[in-house]
């Protein structure tokens, strides 16, 4: 019930749509009501009046080539046209369904029977079909209703046969089928209301184009026969015409129109309320470059010296229609040269967020930088054009995602994908860029690496494409790396090896990491220091043997228990009860203190400072420091 | 491939079959005299048993023989082929308008998401896919070729005429065009949202943390990802132009299948409709086809 009056609601939101369905309706009841109009008998005929334009007296619309009232017949007409659209969807929508669903759910061999069937009739241009079956019947309106209606079977048939080899490959239909249900039962009972949405959005689509296509039939000769006229027919009489009387068929041809826009403005909506997926319009594409709050780029200053990555006070927000969530709150932290820093904390504790947010990665819609500044040696980036950024990015400062498989472009080669890397930052083409990348494929280990430039990334294993995601990431030689949880879709003896990498690639290249992940155990491998954070924001800084030995933030603590770490065999494995704050309403206090058992009443109070326990050395805790805890 | 030129041939000699009444009456005419319709009964071997029937004819099909078009007196294979030059010049330039248009307008109002020219864009595409053709061709003759003078209103002979690359071209303009709109329409659409989805995927964040231009962001990472998904909908728009043509070829007075089909069913010359059928039919599988080989030059994936 709640879903359907969302769904009515949507719909009606929806100023586009709910015009398109007032078109139908308007015409739908005008051409309902022509009994009752006082319209002139729209077969009449009167020669002495033939061809008369529009406007003249008592025949709003003229008359045609034998005086009749254009007007009274484009109503009748209508009438007709409406009615063979919608009987042929309706019986197109009966039959195509019914095979669909039989389809589905019968045996292979009649599943395959009746698919090969709807394959064949598709293997027809569709109008052809209908004129074949109208050249078997003979011309004729109810043989042109026939014959959209059964090149329109496949659509419903294919459409609803895929959603119910879904539904019945669910447990419920076999648990139907052992308490004793018949066949029919589970078939209309269970399978039919559960496909009637694919049903109601293939009408959607379809009822537009047989309208049309009835129409076309009828203007061909093919359709509606003398007396009776539809607006297909209107249109074919005033065909000849066109020259002496152009309103005879231009009228009638800006009604179809009108209609059917009418239906696919309506239809449009229909697919948005019933298929939530494909919300047509409502995909954003994420922007070039994050958009940065003028406020934001307003109070930059450009902190940092030369050489170093310096972030302070980032702010990072999502704005999801009335709610914001603040995904990264005031961060600061610096990579000076000759440092890894690691990023610590559990999913959507904003540690991805931060690291996109350096070179204003994250997507926009939604995402917004909304105060601080990122300075590279000492040039400042939040506020910069995107050309500025756009020279830095896999330049000097390059990242490697977390998933290979998606982070990769399926259709371009390795080679390829490195190449062009190397083409934007440093000009090689040819020979001098495939030798550069053979190397940079060698670098990461990636064996026989020659042959693996013509490679693709599906061709390849998971730690194989980690690896390639890696060599693009140094393809023009970077100073820092971002890499954001790069080991933890790959199982762990692929993982080792990738951690091996990296750190060879520190003490080889003396490449600076900035490296995300929830794993202290990985992090404690390839970083110098560490910034956990909680929720957005930054609750404690160390290095790795400051954290590991006397994590100060309950957090820190909670975290690093959840992975087993060597030397820490005793300490019993536990996940942090409870769940992180909703970031669209943080609570006024510590973030953490619903889940903290050290938690107290000063936590809740106010906001809690990120306090500076020592030289590199700070927590975001009242209790920090305390002896007893 | 086989199969379905086979699973065609049979719904297309079934046209036949299932003609209500004597086939042969039907071909003739009223004024048939049973002298003929006995002729042209033992000639479509309508006293055999329908497998042996279908099997004689696919045999004559396969050596070109459709029989012969009592009302034009011809081999139904000769007016074919005279009329299949110039449907293919029109559904081809159609379908390459098309194509050219729907790709071009759709990306550009994917990247230009919310922006004017988005809202331009779908208010015409609406437009574009709700419009019968045929009455838009009239439209189009009606302020082009009569109030401006630009385009000749029909007349187009023959695409190996006397008046050369030029005149067919002048006469091509107006009909390719109206053809076209629904089609451009709908790969326009689809354009935009296969765009729009694969713009948000991964892989272009990794293109653009790579520092690439926009337009190698857009043009090849995204657009060729786009591709996949538009594809097969060119192969299925190709059979939407062929049989589109149809409405195009009667209204502009084209020399091709489509008006020789209508004809042919209003004066129920049934070997020529079965002629026409196949041979369009064929065309289509073929274009298929093309579209399958395409799809394996795009997507390294489905190769395997």
């Amino acid at each position: 019930m709640r879903y359907r009056s969302s769904g009515l609601a949507r719909f009606a939101r929806n100023r586009t749509a709910a015009v398109g369905l007032g078109m139908v309706i308007l015409i739908v009841l005008i051409s309902l009501a022509a009994p009752i109009l006082p319209l002139a008998n729209p077969n009449a005929t009167d020669l002495a009046i033939r061809l008369k334009p529009p406007g003249t007296a008592g025949h709003l619309l003229g008359t045609d080539q034998l005086g009749r009232d254009i007007l009274s017949r484009l109503i009748w007409g209508t009438r007709v046209s409406l009615a063979v659209g919608l009987v042929a969807t309706f019986a197109a929508a009966v039959v195509g369904s019914l095979i669909g669903i039989i389809a589905a759910y019968y045996s292979r061999w009649l599943d395959n029977l009746l698919m090969r069937g709807i394959d064949m009739l598709m293997a027809f241009p569709y109008i052809l079909l209908a004129l074949a079956i109208v050249a078997i019947l003979g011309p004729g309106l109810l043989n042109a209703l026939l014959a959209i209606s059964v090149v329109n079977i496949p659509f419903f048939a294919r459409n609803v046969r895929g959603a119910a080899v879904g539904l019945v490959r669910l447990e419920y239909v076999d648990t139907a089928r052992l308490s004793g249900l018949s066949n029919a039962r589970i078939l209309f009972g269970e399978l039919l209301p559960n496909v009637l949405p694919v049903i109601m959005i293939t009408i959607s689509t379809t009822v537009g184009w047989m309208i049309l296509e009835t129409a076309g039939l009828s203007f061909l000769g093919l359709g509606a026969q003398p007396p009776q006229a539809d607006l297909g027919s209107m249109l074919g009489d005033g065909r000849d015409l066109i020259l002496i009387a152009p309103h005879v068929a231009t009228i009638p041809g800006l009604v179809i129109l009108v209609l059917v826009i009418g239906i696919n403005l309506t239809g449009d909506g229909l697919r948005d309320v019933l298929d939530p997926q494909l919300k047509s319009g409502a995909l954003a594409s994420p922007a070039p470059m994050t958009a940065v709050d003028h406020t934001a780029a307003a109070a930059n200053r450009a902190a940092g010296t030369a050489g170093a990555l310096a972030v302070s006070g980032l702010s990072t927000s999502f704005v999801l229609g009335p709610a914001t969530v603040r995904a990264v709150q005031n961060v600061s932290f610096s990579v000076a040269p000759g440092e890894s820093l690691g990023v610590m904390g559990e999913s959507g504790s904003g540690k991805s967020v931060t690291a996109l947010s350096v070179l204003q990665l994250v997507p926009t819609p939604p995402g917004r930088i909304t105060a601080g500044s990122v300075a590279y040696d000492g040039q400042e980036l939040v506020g910069a054009p995107l050309s500025t950024l756009q020279n830095l990015r896999g330049n000097r400062i390059a990242f490697v995602f977390q998933n290979p498989m998606t982070a990769l472009n399926p259709l371009l080669s390795v080679g390829e994908q490195i190449v062009e890397s190397l083409r934007r930052h440093q000009g090689l083409r040819g020979r001098a860029a495939r030798q550069k990348a053979i190397e940079l494929l060698d670098a990461v280990h990636i064996p026989d690496a020659e042959a693996r430039l013509t490679t693709y990334p599906h061709e390849l294993s998971g730690g194989m494409r980690q690896r390639a995601g890696t060599a693009i990431a140094l393809s023009n030689d970077p100073d820092v790396i971002i890499a954001d949880e790069p080991t933890t879709a790959l199982d762990v003896t692929i993982q080792a090896q990738i951690l091996r990498l990296f750190n060879e690639l520190r003490v080889k290249r003396g490449l600076r990491l900035v490296f995300i992940s929830h794993d202290f155990g990985v992090l404690s491998e390839v970083c110098d220091r560490i910034v956990v954070m909680y929720a957005g924001q930054i609750v404690e800084t160390g290095s790795v043997k400051e954290i590991y030995e006397s994590p100060l933030h309950p957090y820190t603590r909670r975290l690093m228990a959840c992975v087993p770490m060597i030397g820490r065999a005793e300490e019993p494995l536990t996940a942090i009860p409870g769940l992180p704050p909703d970031l669209a309403q943080l609570p006024s206090g510590c973030y953490f203190a619903d889940r903290c058992d050290l938690a107290i009443e000063r936590c809740r109070a106010a906001p809690i400072e990120l306090r500076t326990m020592s030289q590199g050395r700070s927590a975001r805790c009242v209790r920090a420091g305390e002896t007893a805890v | 491939m086989i199969p379905v030129v086979i699973g065609i041939s049979i719904i297309v000699f079934l046209i036949m079959a299932l003609l209500p009444g004597d086939p042969a009456q039907a071909i003739l005419g009223s004024y048939a005299t049973p002298d003929n319709l006995a002729r042209l009964r033992s000639e479509l071997g309508l006293d055999k048993p329908l497998v042996q029937r279908y099997l004689i004819w696919f045999g004559n099909v396969l050596h070109g023989d459709f029989g012969r078009s009592f009302s034009l007196n011809r081999p139904v294979i000769n007016e074919v082929m005279d009329r299949l030059g110039p449907t293919m010049l029109l559904a081809g330039s159609s379908l390459m308008l098309a194509s050219l248009f729907g790709l071009v307008t759709g990306t550009v109002a994917a990247i230009r998401q919310y922006g004017w020219q988005d809202r331009l864009f779908t208010v015409l595409v609406l437009v574009g896919i709700s419009t019968p053709s045929f009455w838009l061709g009239l439209i189009l003759v009606l302020f082009f070729s009569v109030q401006l003078g630009w385009f000749p209103v029909s007349g187009m002979q023959s695409i190996t005429g006397s008046g050369g690359f030029l005149d067919v071209l002048h006469h091509l303009v107006l009909p390719a065009f109206t053809l076209a709109i629904v089609a451009t329409g709908v790969i326009a659409r689809l354009t935009r949202s296969s765009m729009l989805e694969v713009l948000r995927r991964e892989y272009i964040r990794s293109a653009r943390a790579k520092g690439l231009s926009e337009r190698r962001v857009v043009y090849v990472h995204a657009f060729k990802n786009a591709l996949v998904s538009i594809i097969p909908v060119l192969g299925i728009q190709a059979g939407f132009v062929i049989g589109g043509a149809v409405y195009i070829e009667t209204v502009f007075q084209w020399p091709g299948i489509g008006r020789m089909l209508v004809t042919a069913i209003l004066t129920r010359d049934i070997l020529l409709v079965q002629g026409g059928v196949f041979v369009i039919a064929i065309i289509y599988v073929l274009i298929n086809l093309v579209t399958d080989v395409l799809q394996h030059m795009v997507d390294p994936r489905i190769s395997a």
